[in-house]
């Protein structure tokens, strides 16, 4: 029998229905490879009994030919997701212990249509960190390394689990969440593809609560159809979600395969920013002309503001940040260490809790919205983004399907080796991904190329509201035309 | 703008985040770092441009004024670091 772990999440798929193995088959091979792969770091918790069980309960269906959707397929599940009876801690040591007696929106969705739970996977704390290097639970490695070299990179982040277990197999695809760049940055550093659908498109109930008006959440995997697949679950309107949209959910998958021919496709001058290595140039006009050989038309564009988004950014989400963050108190759930009075408990609870990205970005948030600067940093912030948004609108307003730029300045990078001295030169790892967050729209990473080094680059492309499935086409020519990445294996 | 060591502790104390007298050299540092980086804000023309304050338009949907769910005390306590009655319990605010 083949490795059931290499096949992708619509193979395996076809392969259930076929009968060609079973639910329980595939879990165990996943689990297996997981267990040989601990080394990589990409799980924080492997939840095996429960991976079987609901595995078993995905194979009887599937006898009564009512598998659904996702039926039997097994998935990893990023620890920002709260999952009812399994622990859930944002890789945060101030969640600890923390065990739902609620299950998020998007991943009930999941369940529903089938799905099969592997375990949680590595974040960076609170999904603030571009590296994986945040985590209570120490980083990700990330599959790659750089050829000839046994040097540990980073898998990316925030989603750094998510990317390197999809990357090294441990799953067939994986949930995510974007506010700046976490779900389409790590896709990029590990040679496969991530959505971050339009905000709104997936409910936020649930999931553990970053900056609101900027996160989303969306699919990982080794294949634009496989993203595509896993974005039908994941989205949908949710009344517990007051800004999740009420708008029917395509079948994404149609999208695949659908030509592109006659599309207009923005390349938008300002991406092309002082330093940036020749080979991201080159993937970039390689990609372009991928695009251009299926048909599409090749237009410049100028998004004016794009050099503000990232300054605006490192504003508004940590303000957001640091009014969600003030739920964790030593109350309710989570941390407590104790102190004199209650407001020496909480201040205690919150400096051992927090690790120093988080207390950082908390403290800069609370300055930026504390009385007498709301109006010099966070007011003038949100008109920034107003302008930043605009420059899309105009874009589109032309007759722009879809805007291509690169993913990332770089490919993957060691452990430890950037953002030690000085915190903004691991902020520019989302230089490319940052706009679209704060402009709401959706953003597919897609890899596309390697570095000199033999690592894997990525490609993005930006879409208008709600039309991810001109992305799924655009992704997939670009897939067909650059083919798949599969990191060498040298950890089991 | 800047932060000194001053408002460095009273942002913490804001946070609600204990920082040791050894720590603030370095926060002030980090946060003075940000704030020169957030500083080229201060060129764009934001006059007359309304600040963001929805990502999509769109109209906030309202749901009927009745009780959705409830009696889920002890999934709402369950993890509390320290709890008694259905009560969170919290170090003594009234003297």
């Amino acid at each position: 029998m083949t490795d059931l772990t290499s096949l992708t999440l619509a193979e395996a798929r076809d392969g259930l229905a076929t009968k060609s193995f079973t639910s329980v088959e595939l879990t165990d091979a996943h689990l297996k490879a997981m267990e040989a792969a601990r080394v990589l770091n990409a799980y924080v918790l492997e939840t095996p009994e429960q991976a079987r069980t609901m595995a078993q309960a995905a194979d009887a269906k599937l006898a009564k030919g009512e598998g659904g959707w996702l039926g039997g397929v097994p998935l990893g599940i990023k620890d920002l997701f709260a999952t009812k009876d399994v622990r859930t801690t944002a890789c945060s040591k101030i969640l600890g212990n923390f065990v739902p007696p609620y299950e998020s929106t998007v991943t009930a969705q999941l369940w529903r249509d089938g799905a099969v739970m592997l375990g949680k996977l590595n974040n960076d704390e609170f999904a603030m960190g571009s590296a994986n290097e945040t985590s209570f639970f120490g980083p990700v490695i990330n599959p790659w390394r750089r050829e000839g070299s046994d040097v540990n990179l980073v898998p990316g982040g925030s989603s750094g689990g998510s990317a390197s277990a999809v990357a090294a197999g441990l799953c067939l695809g994986a949930t995510a969440t974007d506010t700046g760049g976490s779900i389409r940055q790590p896709a990029a550093f590990a040679g496969i593809v991530g959505m971050k659908p339009t905000y709104g498109r997936c409910s936020r109930w649930g999931t553990v609560a970053f900056a609101s008006s900027l996160d989303q959440a969306g699919p990982i995997a080794r294949t634009v159809r496989d993203t595509a697949i896993l974005m039908r679950s994941m989205a949908g309107y949710d009344p517990k979600d007051s800004t999740s949209v009420d708008r029917e959910v395509p079948d994404y998958e149609a999208a695949i395969g659908k030509s592109v021919k006659g599309m207009k496709i923005g390349v938008p001058k300002e991406y092309r920013i002082d330093g940036m290595p020749a080979e991201i140039e080159k993937l970039w006009m390689e990609g372009a002309a991928q695009l251009k050989a299926a048909g599409a038309e090749l237009v410049d564009v100028s998004l004016p503001h794009t050099k503000y988004a990232l300054p605006a950014y490192y504003i508004v989400a940590p303000a957001e940040a640091s009014s969600n963050l003030a739920r964790y108190d030593g109350v309710r759930y989570g941390l407590r260490v104790p102190g004199r009075s209650i407001s020496d408990m909480y201040e205690n609870t919150r400096a051992e809790g927090f690790g120093a990205e988080v207390r950082r970005r908390v403290m800069i948030g609370t300055y930026v919205l504390s009385a007498g600067y709301y109006d010099a940093y966070y007011l003038r912030a949100q008109k920034v983004r107003t302008l930043i948004k605009r420059d899309f609108e105009e874009c589109f307003a032309k007759g722009i399907h879809a805007i291509l730029t690169p993913a990332t300045p770089s490919a993957a990078f060691g452990i430890g080796e950037k953002g030690g001295a000085d915190p903004i030169e691991m902020y520019l790892n989302d230089i490319f991904t940052v706009t679209v967050n704060m402009a709401g729209l959706p953003g597919i990473a897609v890899p596309a190329g390697k570095d000199a080094q033999g690592l894997p680059l990525g490609l993005q492309l930006i879409g208008r509201p709600f039309d991810e499935e001109t992305l799924f086409s655009l992704g997939e020519t670009i897939e067909q035309a650059s083919g798949r990445f599969t990191p060498p294996k040298w950890w089991a | 703008m800047s932060v000194d060591a001053a408002t460095v502790r009273r942002i913490a104390h804001l946070a609600r985040i204990a920082v040791t007298d050894a720590e603030v050299p370095h926060l002030q540092g980090e946060l003075n770092a940000m704030l020169a980086f957030v500083e080229q804000l201060q060129e764009v023309n934001v006059d007359g441009v309304e600040p963001m304050t929805s990502v999509m338009p769109m109209e906030m949907k309202k749901r009927a004024d009745v009780v959705t769910d409830g009696e889920i005390v002890d999934a709402v306590t369950v993890n509390a670091p320290e709890s008694e009655d259905h009560f969170f319990l919290v170090p003594k605010v009234v003297e």
